[in-house]
Formats: C-alpha cells, structure tokens, sequence
C-alpha cells in the first residue's frame, strides 16, 4: 500500500466524505425502548386514549344522571306565606289554622312564635292536646310543653321553631325554610319570636 | 307399542332443544346440567354433606326462591298498580277488594316479602355459625352483606308503595335518618361544612323533594320495581358462580374426628 494512493496524506485539500453516520430508524414506530417525547409509545397512547374517552363518557354520564336527581322545580307548597292580623289569633291560643302547612302559631303576652309540627324524634306529626294542654306525637310517645320543650318520651330535643314576623300588608308572615333550634340557642334570635303588645 | 312421548324424545325437535339423549346414563346426567343455562350455575356433582339440611337449612335457596316468587307477583301487582299519588291507596284498595285474586297475589307478594328478609337473615346466620364466611370464601361473605342490604332496601321502598297513612310515616320516619348521614346529609358529621342543606342532600336525592311526596312514590316505585331488583339479580349471579369458583358449597371439617 502506498501513500499516494491516500488522498488523507496526499491531498493537500482533501475531499470531505464524512463516515456515514449510523442510520436513523424509520419514524413510522418508536424505535425500540425509545418511550418518545410523550414517554408513551403509539400503542400505547392509543389505548390511554380510549380508556380516557370511555372513563369520560361514563363519568359526565354518572354526574349528568346524579344532577338529573336535582329537579330545578318542587311543586310543594311554598315555605313563606301570611298567617293573618296579628288581632286575629288570641292570647294564650295555640292556633291550627295552618296545621295543613305543617305549622302551630301561639301568641302569647309578649308576642309570636310559630312551631314546626314536626317531631324531633324521627319526623311524624305530633297533635296539640289542648285539655293536657301539651303537644304529643303517636309514633312513639314523645310529648312537649306549649313551647315546644320536650318533657317526655324518646325525643332528644324541642321542637323546632320557623321564623315568623309581619308582611308589608299587615299580616303576620311565616318562613319554614328558616328555622330556629333551641339547643343551639336560636330562640332569642331575630325572626324566631314577633314582639306584639296589643 | 312406542309412547308418543318416547317418539317425541326421539324426535328432531326434542333433539335440536336439549342437545342430548333422554336415557338414564350419567353422561345424560352431566349433559342435562351443563348443557341448560338455567341449570349449567350449578355443579353436576355435589358432595354428600351438601344434601344435608342439618347444615345448610337451605336458607341461601329459599332466599332465592322467595326472590323469584317476589319477582313474578311483582310483576302481576305492575298490571294493576299506578305509581302516582292521585292513584297508588285507590289502585291498592282496587286490587284488594275488586280485582279476581287480587287479595291473594298481594298478600303473597307481601308475605314472600317479609319471608325473605327473615330467610336472608337466617342464611347469614348460618354461614356464620359454619364458619363458612372464612377463607376462600371472604368475597362472597362480601356480596352476600350487599345482598342483605338490597333485600332491606327492596323491602323498605316497597312499603312504601301502597301510599297509606301506615306506610308514608314510616318512610317519612326512615328516610329523616337519612338527614345525618356523615357528609352527605344536612344534620350529619361535616354536612354543614360541605354545604348540604334540605334541598340537596342525600334525603333530597331519595325522595325527590324535601318530603315525602309525590315524587317519592315515583322514585321507590322504579327503585323497588326496576333499579333494585336489576342489581340484586346480578348480585346473585355472581353469589351463586363465586359459590362453585370458592370450592363448592363448605361442610363440615372431615379433619377433625368431632362430627
Ligand atoms: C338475596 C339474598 C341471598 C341469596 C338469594 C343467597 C343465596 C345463597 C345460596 C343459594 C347459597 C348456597 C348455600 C345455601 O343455600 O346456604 C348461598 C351461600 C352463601 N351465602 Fe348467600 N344468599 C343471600 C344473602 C347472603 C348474605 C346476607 C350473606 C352473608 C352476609 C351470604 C353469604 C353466603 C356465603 C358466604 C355462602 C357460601 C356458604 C358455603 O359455602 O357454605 N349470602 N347463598
Ligand atoms: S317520631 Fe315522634 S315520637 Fe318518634
């Protein structure tokens, strides 16, 4: 072998024939062990794909369904609504007036409150017993007082009282939606008690 | 002579519905399992023990059976009862006192009903006294306390349907317990802090309102009719293959020399 023949040595220009560079793998498939730039190869981007779109579907299914569960109107009777004058209930009376509405209206010397008919046992109706002069639920025994305390039976607490006060009109007006608990020392809050001196 | 029924056993169409010959082998045996959907759930071989009352009481079977009794008089009730408030007391009342066996196929339906909650109870009972809850049976121990729940709910929301005095006091007694589920419940641990209020707790969301109403006799009624029953049966499927998948049905412990 002679030098001449080496056009490295010879050439004092040499032609540049790089050594070819290891040929690239086709692109059509990450190449083996190559997780890509998504660190995720075709397959399996594919597969997270559709296991995305099909917990998606089953997910935007189960809360369109829960929200369904929400009707966006009750028909049930409105929880506000008037009672009448202050002048028309008596001192001293439990009122039934609106018993159908779920609520005991009592004027006493001072003024108003207004009793939920609902037990505080487990949710039956209590009957106001006017010659025991107490309020009594038949489900399990339960009893209160004329102002709601609890004196008997399984009942842990008194009832509970809606908010009650007067109507642009005059009228005495009570709101069920708001109610006021005597454990948790509502009673002498605004709204749970009208003062009326006749 | 040749008995039309033998003829009929040896014809194409007797063939082409059971697949397999009718005479006494054991092969024929297997086949008329294996070879029947309705049958195929249950092994073609039981062990001795599993014959015996004394230790199973068939409690599991006369749940099921019970079930399925429920199912078809439900199913009768359906062609005479309208889940709505202006009609469910007067459809009840209908059925009670004008309809041709009426009385009987919802006094069965009523009967089975309450049967079944005491057999469901029993059968736990049981598997617990057999010690057959323990290893490798722990999953269908699992699936049997969702069975007992399904078989309570079915029973409460179908109490519910005959729309009497009796019956909207009690639901309206049972679901206020609702109110003070933790979270999800507007008297409950934490439900305040999660803003659950009246109007769209958990209660909310089983009686369609703030009480019970209308919209509840609607909600139990295709609970009770559609909902629960779908996913107690597919409970029980899976119940009754866990059974065989978990080794067939436990006996007594032939290691020890007690029994
Ligand atoms: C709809 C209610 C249910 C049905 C229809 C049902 C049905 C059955 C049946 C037919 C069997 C076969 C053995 C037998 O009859 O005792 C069985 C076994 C079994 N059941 Fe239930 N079952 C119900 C509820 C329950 C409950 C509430 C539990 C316990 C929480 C339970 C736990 C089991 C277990 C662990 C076995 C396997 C027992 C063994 O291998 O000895 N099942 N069930
Ligand atoms: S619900 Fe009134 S005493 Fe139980």
């Amino acid at each position: 072998m002679t030098t001449e023949n080496n056009p490295q040595t010879n050439n004092p220009s040499p032609q540049i024939t790089p050594t070819p560079l290891p040929r690239k793998a086709k692109q059509d498939r990450a190449p083996e062990n190559d997780p890509g730039l998504w660190r995720m190869g075709r397959k399996s981007f594919f597969s997270f794909s559709a296991w995305l779109a099909f917990f998606g579907f089953i997910g935007i299914s189960t809360i369109g369904s829960l929200r369904m569960m929400f009707p966006r109107i009750l028909f049930e009777p409105s929880k506000k609504f008037k009672v009448g004058l202050p002048e028309e209930f008596l001192i001293g009376e439990v009122s039934e007036k609106f018993i159908d509405k779920g609520v005991w209206i009592i004027r006493e010397q001072g003024g108003f409150y207004a009793l939920i008919a609902i037990c505080t046992h487990l949710g039956c109706a209590p009957r106001w017993l006017p010659t025991e002069n107490k309020f009594k639920c038949a489900c399990h025994g339960s009893g209160y007082y004329k102002n709601g305390i609890n004196f008997e039976g399984p009942t842990p607490r008194p009832l509970e009282r809606a908010a009650i006060g007067l109507a642009d009109n005059g009228e005495l007006e009570v709101d069920l939606s708001l109610k006021f608990k005597y454990e948790l020392g509502d009673w002498v809050k605004e709204d749970s008690f009208y003062n009326y001196v006749a | 002579m040749i008995s039309p029924m033998q003829k009929f056993r040896e014809s194409e169409v007797y063939k082409s519905i059971f697949r397999h010959k009718y005479d006494d082998t054991q092969r024929n045996r297997a086949l008329q399992i294996v070879d029947n959907v309705f049958l195929h759930l249950h092994p073609v071989r039981i062990p001795r023990h599993a014959t015996n009352v004394g230790f199973t009481w068939g409690m599991g079977g006369i749940t099921f059976l019970l079930f399925l009794i429920l199912t078809l008089t439900g199913v009768i009730l359906m062609f005479y009862y309208r889940p709505t408030a202006q009609y469910a007391y007067e459809d009840m009342k209908y059925l009670m006192n004008d309809v041709a066996f009426g009385p009987f196929v919802r006094n069965m339906h009523r009967w089975a009903a309450h049967l079944m909650v005491i057999t469901v109870m029993l059968h736990m009972f049981r598997v617990f006294l057999t010690g057959s809850y323990k290893p490798p049976r722990q999953f269908n121990w699992v699936i049997g306390v969702i069975l007992l729940v399904l078989t309570f709910l079915l029973s409460f929301t179908g109490y519910l349907l005959p729309w009497d005095q009796l019956s909207i006091w009690a639901v309206t007694v049972g679901t206020n317990m609702a109110r003070a589920t933790p979270l999800l419940g507007h008297d409950g641990p934490f439900g305040l802090e999660l803003g659950m209020k009246i109007d769209n707790d958990i209660r909310f969301v089983l009686l369609g309102g703030t009480q019970v109403g209308p919209p509840t006799l609607l909600r139990f009624y295709v609970g009770h009719c559609i909902f629960l029953p779908l996913i107690a049966s597919i409970f029980m499927v899976v119940h009754f293959w866990r059974i065989r998948k978990d080794g067939g049905i436990s006996g007594p412990d032939t290691t020890k020399k007690t029994f």
